[in-house]
């Protein structure tokens, strides 16, 4: 049984990573109808810069501090290269996130070099024992971190007059122009946001492991959360993420036992399989708006 | 207070929809704006306001002065601003927000005196006090164009541009809003009503202005215009003799109408 709740444990806890990654797409998508394939990129910047400012200050503020910077990054990125392009087809768009992933990876892999570096966080691997279960406490680190992050949104776009700006942005550009919302801050903020939230859980992979030149690879596993979430949904983007994750880290515990004929690492794919049976069921994902129309 | 000079529109680089457009629509007054389909009074009202960009338009000639200062160029949060605001046709409310939400969102640029303008608002609108917390989706018709109307009172504009509000209501409902944008203009907010429905717009009106593919083609106080023997045919449905007339003579007049003007 420990061994079942430790699997739990280590699945919500990185699920929490994918929440997080998966909320950042969501949105961007939400209001400039942009899969933004940056992502990655400002999830690595945000861990780099953690390895470097944690020899200076203490861990939390170097995390605060690298949060802030990368959506201020972010902000930039938006205003010179995506701006120009409103009104451009998506698909153009997205490819141009896709050339800006590589060129900022391909900057930031630059600081990182040849071996691995620690983002000094103070839980490393040890555990702590919740009711007779002992749990790494990067985990409950990863799911405490993520529940903040995600109440303080919720908060944002229901009480707050930017956040209900955004909210109408989303749903209708032009009319939200014409309240005297200013939609192009509305896009800044959108990426300054996912940004932010990038960095966080950057900063979270590399807690109790490293930071190499492959932890962009972990991003990646947000695109299943959010397919599977429904892409316009941010709750769906939570509910996505922590599925992804308890199923990779379930499926990875068990299925060597219980279907070895899977062959090794089945893992791996376990996301996308699960994202696969969702889709047969619901086309638009488990929370997605499916587009209504009169008929 | 508005005075729009000899506008001219292009769409997409190529699309000449308003050529030399101007009007004047003066302080506390209901100007009624007419004109048939795809005349160019939603364009217009989009140069005044700023949400040209949207749709690839653009002013290549002429101004829109509001009290004698160029505002065509400036985007529609500085429109806003400036105290002008444009109810869009087709009423537009965000379906997915509560009726409170919309009404604040309408507030975004005046988010001070929220408290008070909300008061207002309802006020003016006891239905749509009623149903705050609810969906605006689910609204009715005429409720989801008081909620669009009052949405935009929230800013407190000085000059109300009012797009169609009576596309898609039943009669009763039109009588009210026309009472609403009365009561409206009588409280102190001058209103520019783009209208299909003429009979109604002039009977409210101080003034009134024909558009025609892009032009202005009369120019008259509203009650010349109710007994314009042309306005009463085409905007008010009624022939001069009652009956009605065959297809081709009236293209054939209209033709002929465009030579002239």
């Amino acid at each position: 049984m420990t061994e079942f709740w430790q699997s739990v444990a280590r699945g919500l806890g990185n699920g929490s990573i994918y929440a997080l990654l998966a909320l950042g797409f969501v949105i961007i998508y939400k209001s400039t109808r942009v899969v933004s394939f940056a992502q990655p990129a400002f999830m690595l910047a945000g861990a780099v810069l953690v390895t470097y400012l944690a020899a200076e200050v203490n861990f939390f503020l170097a995390l605060v501090l690298s949060a802030l910077a990368v959506a201020l990054l972010a902000l930039g990125v938006e205003r010179v290269t995506v701006r120009p392009m409103v009104g451009k087809p998506v698909f153009v768009v997205a490819i141009i996130t896709l050339g800006l992933d590589i060129v900022i990876r391909v900057i930031v892999n630059g600081f990182i070099g040849l071996d691995v570096r620690q983002v000094g966080d103070p839980w490393g691997l040890q555990t702590v024992n919740l009711l007779g279960v002992p749990v790494q406490q990067r985990y409950l680190a990863m799911l405490l971190t993520t529940a903040l992050m995600v109440a303080a949104l919720f908060a944002f776009f229901r009480y707050t007059r930017f956040g209900l700006a955004m909210r109408a942005a989303a749903f209708d550009q032009e009319t939200a122009l014409a309240q005297g919302v200013p939609v192009g801050a509305v896009f800044a903020t959108s990426w300054a946001m996912a940004g932010g939230l990038a960095a966080v859980a950057g900063v979270l992979v590399g807690s109790g492991a490293s930071v190499d030149q492959n932890l962009w690879i972990i991003a990646l596993k947000a695109l299943p959360a959010i397919i599977l979430g429904g892409l316009d949904s941010l709750g769906g983007a939570v509910a996505g993420g922590l599925a992804v994750g308890l199923v990779e880290s379930l499926v990875g515990t068990y299925q060597a036992d219980l279907a070895p004929w899977l062959g090794q690492n089945f893992a791996v794919v376990s996301p996308y399989v699960l994202m696969l049976l969702v889709l047969l069921m619901k086309p638009y994902g488990l929370f997605g708006t499916p587009e209504v129309e009169r008929v | 207070m508005l005075s729009v000079r000899n506008l001219e529109v292009v769409y997409h680089d190529v699309i000449l929809v308003l050529r030399g457009v101007s009007l004047e629509v003066p302080e506390g007054e209901i100007v009624a704006l007419l004109g048939a389909n795809g005349a160019g009074k939603t364009t217009l009202l989009r140069a005044i306001s700023g949400l040209l960009d949207v749709h690839d338009g653009e002013v290549t000639k002429g101004s829109v002065l509001l009290d004698g200062r160029p505002i065509h160029e400036l985007p529609p949060t500085r429109v806003v601003r400036l105290g002008v605001r444009q109810v869009m046709e087709g009423r537009r409310i965000f379906a997915e927000l509560t009726v409170e939400e919309n009404l604040r969102l309408g507030a975004h640029t005046n988010a001070g005196a929220l408290a008070e303008n909300l008061d207002r608002v309802y006020g003016l609108f006891p239905v749509i006090k009623e149903r705050r917390g609810r969906t605006a989706g689910y609204l009715s018709g005429g409720e989801q164009q008081m909620l669009a109307v009052g949405r935009a009172l929230m800013s407190e504009p000085k000059l109300l541009l009012l797009d169609e509000p009576s596309l898609g209501l039943a009669p009763k409902m039109v009588e009210q809003i026309r009472d609403i944008i009365v009561e409206i203009n009588r409280q102190g907010t001058t209103v520019l009503l783009v209208e299909q429905n003429a009979t109604m717009a002039l009977a409210i009106a101080g003034h009134g202005y024909v558009l025609e593919t892009g032009k202005i083609v009369m120019d008259r106080p509203a009650q010349e215009l109710l007994q314009d023997e042309d306005i009463r045919e085409f905007y008010l449905g009624l022939g001069a003799e009652g009956a009605a007339r065959s297809f081709r003579d009236v293209k054939h007049y209209r033709r002929r109408k465009r030579w002239l003007s």
